[in-house]
């Protein structure tokens, strides 16, 4: 069984995917207003103007919200996975997963940096892992 | 020109509900509506107006006039309306606006589905998990019960909420729900019995969800003037409301502050009464703690005190406030977007004084909420048994 794939990676999210393959996370912005939205739209949320740019964003956050699944949504997904809410630098809001740490050392307010992993040739999706040292460099 | 007091519930009618095989969501939606319609004294050509939800285990393109047809109704309004689990208040909603604008007189609004035998397990989770954005949260796997605990944890973390809070509201569900002969989970429980039971997605656990049942209900709703002829004693619409924030959860203008509270107040509103005038409340739980924060926002506790008041007053039979008098989602039953049909038609019973055992002594109004999607679409509606 296959984990469910985006449905629409080309299109308006085309410039969101194609930085997932490039190792970059690409948000709207809006030259207007200055508002960075998440999930694509071909207008700002904000202010309303047309046709927001898309920009790297810092790949920082922190997590919102989380929940460790312990009950897999399907043979595809193998339990445990953290499931997470992440307010990204930026603003926005997105979910994903969060990586490479035990499930339990999660916290809201964690600081996580985006990494990627990649499914397949034409796809690759924006993860996170938990800042070292709780964010400290 | 105001809904309140407009209209009156007159009819009631729940099928078996639980594990209900061999029987199609078609054929128990039909049962529900011959039944609510009997219950009122009234005949199917009475009706003249049908709204109805679509079942996930026999999807059909217009479902209302599926049904319609099947009974070979002819009505004037014949809706499907696809609200998730706040479908029921909604719907009602409408219809009251609809007999208030002189549209229609009687209006039945019907829900069934067969997720427990209609479904394998794993199509009732995914079918349910399809309400996540399909490009940015789906791929990620998150279940239903990941898309609330997401809310309990946010509750947890920025108001101390614990799990044995949460663990309360099934744990007085329960005690609920074994007063109650037709529900389909009745042995008491403890907190412990909840913190002990399965992980499922953290700080959720089995008992901390709602059940997957078959089961179809239905109700009749017609003008106040019209109601007090009828065969049961009417039960008035006093107040409706409706707040809606979000559709997906990464999107939610606020984790742990629902619009229920737009829901709430102006159903209060409405009614021109408030929490404490209330002698129950039927919330919707497909999860413990979307109680928790229900009670928060339509105001029965201070945002955030959520925890407190459970702990302190509880929601179990002789609780201050009665809360899912018939066992809710979590012990009565749940087949899908129907769930809150039960709430509604307990609520009428009770101010109608029918429910024996587990009667709330004196109840003169009541509240029903429910919500759609993940904490998105609210409605909430307060009734009476006077005007």
């Amino acid at each position: 069984m296959e984990r469910i794939q985006p449905q629409r990676t080309d299109g308006l999210a085309a410039p969101y995917f194609a930085g997932c393959r490039e190792g970059e996370l690409r948000l709207q912005h809006c030259p207007s207003c200055g508002h960075w939205q998440f999930y694509p739209r071909p207008f700002c949320t904000a202010c309303g103007a047309d046709a927001p740019a898309w920009e790297a964003a810092s790949g920082h956050g922190t997590v919102a919200s989380f929940s460790v699944v312990r009950r897999g949504l399907s043979p595809a997904y193998e339990a445990p996975y953290t499931i997470a809410l992440v307010d990204l630098a930026e603003g926005p809001r997105m979910m994903s997963v969060i990586i490479g740490c035990e499930p339990e050392a999660v916290k809201v307010g964690a600081p996580v940096t985006v990494c990627f992993e990649q499914w397949s040739e034409d796809l690759s999706l924006p993860v996170f892992r938990l800042d070292e040292n709780g964010g400290v460099k | 020109m105001s809904l309140r007091a407009a209209t009156a519930l007159v009819g009631a009618f729940d099928t078996a509900v639980g594990v209900v095989p061999g029987v199609t969501p078609t054929e128990l939606c039909a049962e529900a509506i011959r039944g609510a319609v009997a219950d009122a004294g009234l005949a199917l050509g009475d009706v003249d107006g049908l709204i109805t939800c679509n079942a996930m285990a026999q999807p059909i393109l217009y479902h209302a006039e599926a049904m319609a047809e099947y009974l070979q109704l002819f009505p004037k309004l014949c809706l499907t309306l696809p609200t998730g689990g706040g479908t029921t208040v909604t719907a009602l909603a409408h219809a009251a606006a609809a007999i208030l604008a002189g549209e229609v007189d009687t209006v039945v609004l019907a829900m069934a589905d067969s997720l427990r035998s209609g479904l394998t397990r794993d199509q009732a989770m995914r079918m349910q998990s399809s309400t996540g954005h399909p490009d940015f949260e789906q791929p990620y796997g998150p279940t239903v019960p990941a898309y609330y605990a997401l809310i309990a944890q946010a509750h947890m973390a920025r108001y101390g909420t614990r799990p044995e809070h949460f663990a309360r509201i099934a744990v007085d569900t329960r005690a609920h729900a074994a007063r109650n002969a037709t529900a389909q989970k009745r042995d008491p429980i403890t907190v412990d019995d909840v913190l002990a039971s399965r992980p499922i997605a953290d700080p959720l656990r089995l008992l901390d969800c709602s059940l997957v049942s078959d089961g179809g209900s239905a109700v009749v709703l017609t003008r106040a003037d019209r109601a007090r002829d009828l065969a049961r004693p009417p039960v008035y619409c006093l107040g409706f409301g409706e707040g809606h924030s979000h559709e997906h959860i990464s999107q939610a203008r606020d984790l742990t502050a629902s619009a229920a509270r737009e829901s709430g107040a102006a159903a209060f509103a409405m009614a021109g009464l408030g929490p404490a005038d209330l002698a129950f409340a039927q919330l919707y739980d497909c999860f413990t703690p979307t109680v928790l924060v229900e009670l928060e926002d339509l105001g029965f506790c201070e945002k955030g005190e959520g925890g407190t008041y459970l702990a302190s007053e509880g929601t179990g039979p002789g609780a201050r406030l009665p809360v899912n008098t018939h066992g809710g989602m979590l012990s009565h039953c749940h087949p899908g977007n129907p769930g809150a049909m039960f709430a509604l038609t307990e609520a009428v019973r009770q101010l109608r004084g029918e429910c024996g055992e587990r009667q709330v002594a004196g109840a003169e109004a009541g509240l029903v909420h429910a919500q759609g999607g993940i904490m998105s679409s609210h409605a909430t509606l307060v009734l009476g048994r006077e005007v």
